[in-house]
């Protein structure tokens, strides 16, 4: 199993435009199968905690705040060689939404992956997966943005 | 880390005398010389390093000799310092630039410091060398005495009684050392009054009515005439006039003589009543040789007290690297702590300047005797002696030789009566005289040095570091200057809360708030972190809210505490049953062995006495309760910042030395602190008899059975600064000892900071060790009835987490793999096999494709 990509800031990698999470009806796109999964209902998700989920075969860790919104970055923490962001306390950093690694609390951004607080490390930031939730049903695009700094 | 001296070799010198003072040179050309000019040889007579002297009575209060050391013991690894222990020097050959030491070699050197110290006298009183007579300088004099007392009790049954010659300083610690071992004592002393070098009649009168009061008699103006003996033991003693007194040991104590035998041999010059005489550099006549501390005649006299001999020890090793550093002077002020009674001196203290007023505030009842001596105009502070409060100490000394302003009698009212005169005091005030630290200094280090803390100003500036009397001002000066640079002296949780954890919790507690959404939105700011999160986590936990995944609650948990295990490097988690006291039966780990060997998991045993398993999975987790819980286990909360275990000896019951039931406490106390959230997690133990098999001094509350109760001991831990923990009271009864713990665990839970353990708690509590003694047994605070009742409700209310998580579905969801998969095992996990188990494999492991066993997956019954 190879755990998603992660780059540096340096390497701000260029997103994908075919997949817009603000997308009303992502079926739009026509290859719902394709591009998106469904992966669970919104009650399925506990507010400000993380879940994780397989999206095509791919570990990912979905967090639903305290407005509701689910986000999705990559499971596998990059400063431990583990999949346990999901298990990492929500919170926030000023207006940002964000959530501590379990392991050795770096902080990212809930909505970008860029790390906020590498505690002592090199910035590592993290692959993030767009998200829609339709019907309370959420569902996660399978192809992952990598990860950039805070703008 | 030093630089290797470059070029040429570096100088050698060599130190003849390990006490406090060689220790202090050491330290100090140590940290000044960078570059590695001088190698240096310290020669110690005593079989240790230096060692706390100023400290030696605390050896009788449990405290171990390690406990006396000074500083860090790194620098003995220094390449550029060699400690030779045990070793004395016998002669100099100052032609030569030789010594010889006790060990038949010969060291060369460039330069030589004396730092000898003194011996402690013994008068010439016929029997004075009888078995049972003591005298009180070394760690071995205070190591005999202890033997010989223990020894002796267990030979007569009967109370011992003990006398001590002198009635100086020195006398009434050795006084305080014959009552901490049990010892009725009897203070002799020849001037009219106690402690005649520091103090004047009254307050020789009010130390007199402190001490007998404690249950010392005292027989001052009494001169001893000779010792008699029963069987070669010292037994009665006997006076010029008066009654004789029997006694089963007497301690010698009337004063110290310099050790300048080593100078006089060389030819070096010495003073009129010994020591060795040096000029205001501390050097002597001859220019290689110095001599410092104790044993060096400096201004015509040799000073007894550390602070003047450190002091010394800058100048020395500033000269050494080609400075110009002179003596300032001694300042002879002195604040101790005697018998728990106060007493300090300092300035001109007996008013011996011309012109002087006295101002004496005396309170026969209380116990108090203060004195200032001031100008003839009563505006500048010449010195003064302060008897049963010495707390405006700290803030009087400086101001000697300045202008105190206002009525002099405001400063001698009690602490809090007056505002101390801080904010004021003129830089170059000495805050802290063992360090010679100036006020300036201090500012220095808050403006300039970037310190943020006392902590660091400690560091920094080293005052506060010896004595600790003049810790008080030096906090003070230290918020004061942080405040004004503007550093607000935060305490802020973190960027959510402006409250420290301490006042977050007694909001919680008196507004009897329940949720974090309620916290948040009337005392934060935003949706918290994880720092703010778990700690009122916990705060809600001690209070005894509910359960720790009740809903909202859960989303404050640390993944240890949300999943009820231990996360483990590889994502996985470790699980650990409660074994009270480390008792179990031998069905209780047959249920443990299947339930490790079913689900496949690692099992070791911990420094806790019980069982750890590991490599389970978060889906399994819950499985693997069942079985415990059906088996009647419960959770051991080793996930918690909470109570983990009492590790317990075995105690009377089976130990041929115990004398209490070690193990039968430690089971109670467990299962009365079980599920105790805490600031940080608290580990107990429990030994049956002194000789402490259970390790509890390493422990937040350690208690050591003796004949008549138990001791407790509190603020210890291991891990990386490992701490002693001190002793809080002695032979208590059961229920006293468990009333005690229960206050003391309440206190820690509700005042200390986040992630604080009880060692550093104890140390930064307003008061220290003393003011919690006094919360906890005297019930100062007026709290005691409601930190009782708080424990009692924690011990109503206790439920095993896990049983009750086991039975609802709802906070069983959170233990799914996968949301969408929830039986799916992570797929990442994978081990190898190790001395008979599984263990995580390494990434080399991984990509080699050595992987044995792809997830915990052997179990065989769900
Ligand atoms: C019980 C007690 C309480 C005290 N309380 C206080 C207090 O509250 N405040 C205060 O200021 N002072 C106090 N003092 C005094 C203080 O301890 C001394 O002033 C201080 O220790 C002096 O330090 P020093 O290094 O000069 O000598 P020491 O500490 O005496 O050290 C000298 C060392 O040199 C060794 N030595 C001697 N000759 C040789 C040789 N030829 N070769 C090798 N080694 C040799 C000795 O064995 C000794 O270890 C107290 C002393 C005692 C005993
Ligand atoms: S501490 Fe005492 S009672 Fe306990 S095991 Fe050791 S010797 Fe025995
Ligand atoms: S005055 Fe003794 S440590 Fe400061």
């Amino acid at each position: 199993m190879t755990p998603p990509a992660t780059t540096a800031p340096s390497s701000a990698a260029p997103v994908p435009t075919d997949l817009d999470p603000t997308d009303p009806d992502p079926t739009a796109l026509g290859d719902t199968a394709g591009v998106w999964e469904e992966v669970c209902h919104l009650d399925d998700l506990p507010r400000e905690r993380g879940a994780a989920a397989l999206v095509d075969g791919v570990q990912v860790a979905l967090f639903r705040t305290h407005d509701d919104t689910v986000h999705a970055l990559q499971q596998y923490d990059p400063y431990c060689g583990a999949h346990v962001l999901s298990r990492g306390i929500v919170g926030t950093r000023g207006d940002v939404p964000t959530v501590a690694s379990p392991m050795y609390k770096q902080v990212f951004d809930l909505r970008t992956g860029a790390c906020l607080d590498p505690v002592g490390r090199e910035p590592v930031h993290l692959a993030t997966y767009p998200v829609v939730v339709r019907d309370g049903v959420v569902l996660v695009g399978r192809e992952p943005r990598h990860g950039s700094g805070p703008s | 880390m030093a630089m290797e001296p470059r070029g040429k070799a570096p100088h050698h010198l060599v130190v003849v005398g390990g006490g406090m003072v060689a220790r202090r040179l050491v330290d100090a050309l140590r940290a000044r010389d960078g570059e590695g000019r001088w190698a240096v040889t310290l020669l110690c007579e005593e079989r240790r390093a230096p060692y706390d002297r100023v400290a030696l009575t605390s050896y009788f209060t449990g405290r171990d000799p390690e406990d006396l050391a000074l500083g860090g013991q790194e620098i003995w690894d220094d390449p550029l310092v060699t400690i030779r222990r045990g070793v004395a020097a016998t002669a100099i050959d100052r032609a030569a630039r030789t010594v010889t030491t006790s060990d038949g070699r010969t060291l060369g050197y460039d330069s030589l410091v004396l730092a000898t110290g003194s011996y402690a006298a013994v008068p010439p009183v016929p029997g004075h060398d009888l078995r049972g007579a003591f005298v009180y300088r070394t760690i071995d004099d205070v190591a005999d005495l202890r033997s010989y007392v223990e020894s002796l009790r267990g030979e007569l049954d009967r109370p011992l009684r003990g006398a001590v010659v002198g009635g100086g300083l020195l006398g009434l610690e050795a006084a305080g050392a014959l009552r901490a071992l049990d010892v009725d004592a009897t203070v002799v002393e020849f001037a009219p009054r106690l402690m005649p070098l520091q103090v004047d009649d009254g307050g020789g009168e009010a130390l007199r009515r402190l001490i007998e009061g404690l249950g010392v008699s005292v027989r001052t103006g009494t001169a001893t005439a000779r010792l008699t003996d029963h069987l070669g033991r010292v037994a009665r003693m006997h006076f010029a006039d008066g009654p004789a007194l029997d006694v089963d040991v007497v301690i010698f104590a009337v004063g110290v003589r310099p050790r300048d035998e080593l100078a006089r041999g060389a030819g070096l010059e010495v003073g009129e009543r010994g020591g060795v005489v040096v000029d205001d550099a501390c050097r002597t006549r001859d220019p290689a040789v110095w001599a410092i501390g104790e044993v060096a005649c400096i201004g015509g006299r040799c000073l007894g007290l550390v602070s003047p001999g450190y002091a010394m020890a800058e100048v020395v090793a500033d000269r050494l690297l080609g400075g110009e550093g002179t003596f300032p002077g001694a300042d002879l002020s002195t604040k101790l702590k005697l018998l728990g009674v106060d007493v300090a001196s300092f300035g001109d203290a007996f008013a011996q300047e011309p012109g002087a007023l006295e101002v004496v505030v005396s309170d026969p009842v209380a116990g108090v005797y203060k004195k200032l001596v001031m100008s003839d105009d009563a505006k500048t502070l010449r010195g003064g002696i302060l008897v049963g409060d010495a707390s405006a100490y700290a803030a009087l000394r400086p101001m000697v030789g300045r202008e105190l302003g206002g009525d002099p009698v405001a400063h001698l009212l009690p602490e809090g009566a007056t505002p101390a005169p801080t904010g004021d005091l003129p830089d170059d005030a000495a805050v802290c005289s063992c360090n010679n630290v100036s006020a300036g200094a201090i500012r220095c280090a808050v403006t300039e040095g970037g310190c943020t803390d006392l902590a660091g100003v400690k560091a920094c500036t080293k005052a506060g570091t010896s004595c600790g009397s003049c810790l008080p001002l030096v906090k003070r000066l230290v918020t004061t200057e942080l405040e004004k640079s503007g550093v607000a002296v935060s305490n802020a949780l973190c960027e959510h809360f402006d409250l420290s954890r301490a006042q977050l919790f007694d909001v919680v507690r008196v507004q009897g708030l329940t949720s974090f959404s309620e916290i948040i939105a009337g005392h934060g700011r935003g949706r918290g972190c994880d720092i703010c999160k778990p700690v009122i986590g916990s705060v809600l936990a001690s209070l005894g809210t509910g359960h720790i995944l009740d809903g909202e609650r859960a989303t404050l948990q640390d993944t240890n505490d949300h999943v009820m295990a231990n996360l483990q490097k590889d994502g996985s988690y470790s699980v650990v049953p409660r074994i009270p006291g480390g008792e179990i039966t031998p069905e209780g780990l047959l249920v443990i062995g299947q339930v490790a060997k079913d689900f496949g998991l690692y099992t070791k045993i911990t420094g806790g006495q019980r069982i750890d398993l590991f490599g389970a999975r978060i889906d399994q987790v819950p499985a693997i309760w069942k079985r415990l819980v059906d088996a009647g286990f419960e959770s051991g909360h080793a996930y918690g910042k909470s109570l983990r275990t009492v590790k317990s000896c075995v105690g009377s019951t089976w130990c041929r030395f115990g004398v209490q039931d070690s193990v039968g406490l430690a089971i109670d106390l467990e299962l009365r602190y079980r599920g105790l959230r805490s600031p940080h997690k608290l580990k107990l133990g429990v030994s049956g008899c002194a000789r402490e098999c259970a390790e509890a001094r390493g422990k937040d509350v350690g208690v050591i059975a003796t004949d008549n109760g138990w001791n407790l001991y509190v603020g210890g831990n291991g891990g990386f600064t490992p701490r002693h923990a001190r002793l809080l009271a002695e032979d208590l009864d059961t229920e006293t000892l468990v009333r005690t713990i229960d206050r003391f665990l309440m206190l820690y839970i509700r005042t200390a900071d986040r992630l604080q353990r009880t060692a550093a708690w104890v140390e930064d509590y307003e008061g220290g060790l003393d003011a919690i003694r006094a919360v906890v047994l005297e019930d100062s605070l007026g709290i005691a009835g409601d930190l009782d009742a708080a424990m009692a409700a924690h011990v109503g209310s206790y439920e095993d987490e896990w049983a009750a998580t086991l039975a609802d579905p709802e906070k069983l969801r959170r233990f799914a793999s996968f949301v969408n998969a929830p039986d799916e095992p992570d797929p990442s996990l994978a081990y190898v096999g190790e001395r008979g188990q599984a263990r995580p494999a390494t990434p080399e492991e991984r990509e080699g494709g050595a992987v044995l066993i792809a997830g915990t997956t052997l179990e065989v019954r769900p």
